[in-house]
């Protein structure tokens, strides 16, 4: 699985990748995460409210901090 | 399976009929407290804390914990409430609704509008920037949300409502909003796409609308509404100390400022009044809720409303964090002519209101 976790640097965005790394410890997924703070980078992916979260190429999240039990859900569709 | 399926869903609606039972029950709470708020204030500190309403002492904290709790509630239910519009309408919908439809000028309306409505955060400005651009959206439609979000949004709106009642909050919003229409659309004019930053340019020749499509939230809104709530608790916690020093500050000058301070420097028939508040308040960073309370105070010492709000808008609305934030994606010079332009609209409103206030 391949996650990436774009933002800028905002509060919100640093949270979001910590929680990343703990739920993906704690269900145990092999996946690679990546924190995208490179704006152009961030656009290509059309989003315009950090953070986003990326699983697979694809935007699931976008603008708001998950709850743990949501992002558990997002991670496992 | 299908049973364990079931007794999930029966527990996820469980959760929901709390979920609502709450609000209901929290909501007129909290409107029933606001209401009868200032007789329980009175109570609190002239029956329990036993401080004579006549002394200084027991007026001033009187007024303090009154305001601080009656911004408190506003804040939470404005900032709930622009959660709300927001998971109804975010920014990407807007995209998709402002490059797909011909519009007629009521494009400017539309970005401005939403630039109210949307929570300010600065750290966002730039991607939306880039977004709007991106989708081909013009320039001026995209400074008239750029102008509007810093200039209204939920902070202000509650400060004001709670120190200055809801006609000047309508004031205020409406007035802002129209600035940014107005600024955004002679921007527009102008003609400065040439100085964007290079890669922006790029950007906006190769702007398509075609990744125009907007995926809808899967997560039904019921779902939703306790982050939503969450992120409005948020924002109450994030601007908690600046209230309370703000309306600390602003009870202390009420008490100890004499009455002729200000409107010996800022009185309306003073031709500078509203320049020089303006240009002293550009390099001043406050955020909305320090500021308003300390601005009641001027008004009430007869400085004019128009003189006050042209001071808050020029406070909140241009701030040089700001501006070094879009160099990223401006050439200095569009950064000037985009502050100059709002300066000079803003000194405008400024004396408009104290001709017609």
């Amino acid at each position: 699985m391949d996650i990436k976790v774009l933002g800028t640097g905002c509060t919100k965005c640093k949270k979001l990748e910590e929680l990343t790394r703990e739920v993906v410890a704690e269900m145990g997924i092999e996946a690679n995460i990546e924190k995208e703070e490179d704006i152009y980078k961030i656009m290509q992916y059309g989003v315009m409210r950090t953070p986003g979260l990326v699983v697979d190429g694809k935007v699931v999240l976008t603008g708001r901090l998950p709850k743990t039990k949501e992002l558990k859900e997002l991670l496992t569709q | 399976m299908e049973t364990y399926k079931i007794a999930v869903d029966n527990q996820e609606r469980k959760k929901r009929a709390g979920l609502l039972a709450s609000v209901i029950v929290v909501l007129p709470s909290l409107l029933l407290l606001y209401h009868y708020l200032s007789g329980l204030v009175d109570y609190l500190t002239f029956n329990l804390f036993m401080l004579q309403p006549e002394s200084h002492l027991g007026q001033a904290i009187n007024f303090f914990i009154y305001d601080t709790i009656k911004i408190l509630i506003l804040l939470f239910l404005i900032s709930s409430l622009m959660g709300v519009v927001n998971a109804y309408f975010p920014v990407e919908r807007l995209r998709v609704y402002l490059t797909t439809k011909k519009l007629f000028g009521l494009e400017y309306f539309f970005a401005s509008f939403f630039g109210a409505v949307t929570p300010f955060c600065s750290c966002s400005s730039i991607p939306l920037f880039i977004g709007f651009v991106q989708g081909g959206i013009p320039l001026g439609v995209t400074f008239s949300y750029l102008i509007t979000s810093p200039l209204v949004n939920e902070v202000a709106v509650a400060m004001f409502l709670g120190m200055f009642g809801v006609k000047s909050t309508l004031i205020y919003a409406g007035s802002g909003i129209l600035l940014g229409m107005i600024g955004g659309y002679i921007l527009g004019k102008l003609k400065l796409d040439s100085y964007l930053s290079d890669w922006v340019k790029e950007i906006q020749q190769n702007s398509t609308n075609e990744n125009a499509k907007w995926e809808n939230e899967k997560t039904p809104f019921i779902d939703r509404l306790p982050a939503i709530i969450a992120d409005g608790w948020g924002i109450v916690q994030k601007v908690l100390l600046y209230v309370i020093i703000g309306i600390a500050i602003g009870a202390a000058m009420h008490g100890y400022v004499p009455e002729d301070f200000f409107t010996e420097f800022l009185s309306a028939d003073k031709w500078y009044a509203v320049p020089a508040a303006v240009i002293l308040a550009v390099p001043m960073y406050a955020n909305a809720a320090g500021i308003v309370p300390v601005i009641q105070v001027f008004v009430a010492k007869g400085v004019p409303l128009g003189t006050a709000i042209a001071f808050m808008m020029a406070v909140v609305g241009l701030s040089l964090p700001e501006a070094t934030l879009l160099k990223k994606v401006m050439k200095w010079k569009l950064i000037g002519i985009f502050f100059g332009t709002v300066t000079v609209f803003i000194i405008l409103l400024g004396y408009l209101f104290n001709l017609f206030l």
